[in-house]
């Protein structure tokens, strides 16, 4: 099969991306409504609100602020404008982004007012995209490209066929010198002694399984019942029975290689290969800490129909269920449920995902995509003060 | 491709598709990848391409599990070459696998 040529778009920091996206990035949710505003104004920039922002503190507060500094460095944003309430966390995410290279502009509402604000930046905003619009693609190297892998509403399709298809492009980007991020911390549950031993030394595996004994107990603690929660009702509906079973599916699209490194949420990865991030399984959750973390492109196995998207990251869908691909096309990207019937193989699966995946690389448009699914959601770890 | 070669692919693939596929050699259960009503049908190991014929005692949804041999109650569930879990009652080869008859050995709090 021919190699086809992958092009994006290589940021001042050195990481390339795929999209070219100028972000209007609230701080908090009280400065939503201004960055929806703008994004109005001049259409072609997007804005990423979210629910979050005001009187967290801590490790919460950390992770909150990292995410959104991590969104507006991530490599398919080729600028953004900040807008806080105040300006003290305004300047801090504005700094981090800073940091890439890439123009950044920030703005706090207080003194001001929205409507002030949105004459300022929206000015702001407008040169940017006028600016980005003259970024040229060009040639990359796999190398350059990090990708997230999750799946999401899994059924026992998606251990027999859309999980071990993602494992094939897993390998051969791991093999290219590419990165790749998985995690899914209690989905692992059952099979967590597997990840374990792909771990590269003793010290990551150490660090993984703190992160693993820690989640677990997190909810242990919490007493609460998972019944109906994990396995979700889908998956149970999809002939899932145990959350070991289900665990063992998502494994399945981890490829076969060594795992280099133990994440904290929404943290960049600094060696190339598979890293685990501890993370929350919840689809839009996950895909906002794996952007932050410079993930520019995302492969999402599903059984049941997931129909998540992100504001910045392609997220490509594959299922092996054939009742899925049917009912749910427009969300489809891959159908591979002639892995069912073996009518082919997982390799020639994974000749046609790469193929996919290269064609999105150089621009094509996800089913997410061109239906607008935009899901931007912050991890909380816990209540605010 | 015609509507009516279409169908007849449909009808060659219906004939000689499995029924059934099996993570590893070893696995206590099979898992259905089109509809199957009770009666026999082809399984094929994924891990050896290895195809038996087994029998459904009841009817199996697409993606549900069958048992290939015979469990008794509290023992272990094997699948990927894995334990997914631990039967609640005693589970015959060929019946239908799932959340009424199996049940997770790690989460207590979970079905």
């Amino acid at each position: 099969m021919a190699e086809q040529h992958i092009t994006g778009y290589r940021r001042p920091d050195g990481r390339a991306g795929i999209r070219n996206h100028v972000v209007i990035l609230p701080v908090d949710d009280l400065s939503n409504a201004v960055c929806e505003s703008i994004a109005r104004t001049i259409p072609g920039t997007l804005a990423l609100p979210h629910s979050y922002g005001r009187l967290q503190y801590g490790e919460d507060l950390e992770l909150t602020l990292r995410t959104l500094a991590g969104t507006g460095a991530n490599p398919n944003v080729a600028a953004a404008v900040v807008i806080g309430i105040e300006p003290n966390w305004t300047n801090r995410i504005v700094e981090e982004i800073a940091r890439s290279g890439k123009p950044v502009e920030g703005f706090s509402i207080e003194r001001f007012g929205d409507l002030k604000i949105l004459s300022t930046a929206a000015g702001i905003a407008q040169h940017m995209l006028q600016d980005a619009s003259e970024l040229q693609r060009e040639p990359l190297e796999r190398e350059e490209l990090t990708i997230s892998i999750k799946c999401g509403e899994s059924d026992t399709t998606t251990g027999l066929g859309s999980c071990p298809t993602v494992s094939q492009a897993v390998d051969r980007h791991v093999n290219a010198g590419g990165t790749i991020i998985f995690g899914e911390t209690t989905e692992l549950t059952g099979g967590e002694h597997l990840i374990a031993a792909r771990c590269i030394d003793e010290q990551v595996r150490r660090r993984f399984q703190a992160m693993y004994d820690a989640y677990i107990a997190e909810i242990e603690s919490s007493g609460a019942n998972l019944l109906g929660s994990q396995p979700t009702q889908g998956n149970i509906r999809g002939g899932l029975s145990t959350i070991e079973e289900k665990a063992l599916g998502n494994i399945a699209k981890t490829g076969t290689v060594p795992v280099v490194d133990a994440l904290e949420p929404a943290v960049a990865p600094t060696r190339k290969g598979l890293n685990f991030m501890d993370s929350s399984s919840a689809a839009g959750e996950f895909i906002t800490l794996m952007a932050a973390a410079g993930a520019v492109l995302h492969l999402f196995p599903t059984g049941q129909g997931n129909i998540v998207g992100n504001p910045i990251v392609p997220v490509i869908k594959i299922t092996a269920n054939p009742l899925t691909a049917s009912t749910m096309a427009e969300h489809i990207d891959l159908d591979v449920s002639g892995l069912l019937w073996r009518a082919y193989n997982l390799h020639e699966a994974g000749d046609r995902l790469v193929a996919l995946i290269d064609r999105t690389i150089n621009g094509r448009l996800t089913g997410a995509e061109s239906l607008g699914h935009r899901e931007f959601v912050i991890t909380k770890l816990y209540r605010s003060a | 491709m015609s509507q009516g070669e279409a169908q007849a692919v449909e009808q060659i693939r219906a004939a000689s598709a499995p029924k059934f596929l099996i993570h590893n050699e070893g696995d206590s259960v099979a898992v259905a990848v089109q509809d199957v009503a009770p009666g026999e049908g082809t399984a094929v190991y994924m891990d050896s391409d290895r195809a038996v014929t087994i029998r459904a005692t009841e009817a199996v949804p697409l993606g549900h599990k069958v048992a290939l041999v015979d469990l008794e109650e509290g023992d272990e569930v094997i699948e990927y070459g894995v334990r997914i879990g631990v039967t609640r009652q005693p589970v015959q080869a060929g019946q239908h696998v799932h959340v009424h008859n199996i049940r997770s050995a790690r989460w207590q709090n979970s079905i």
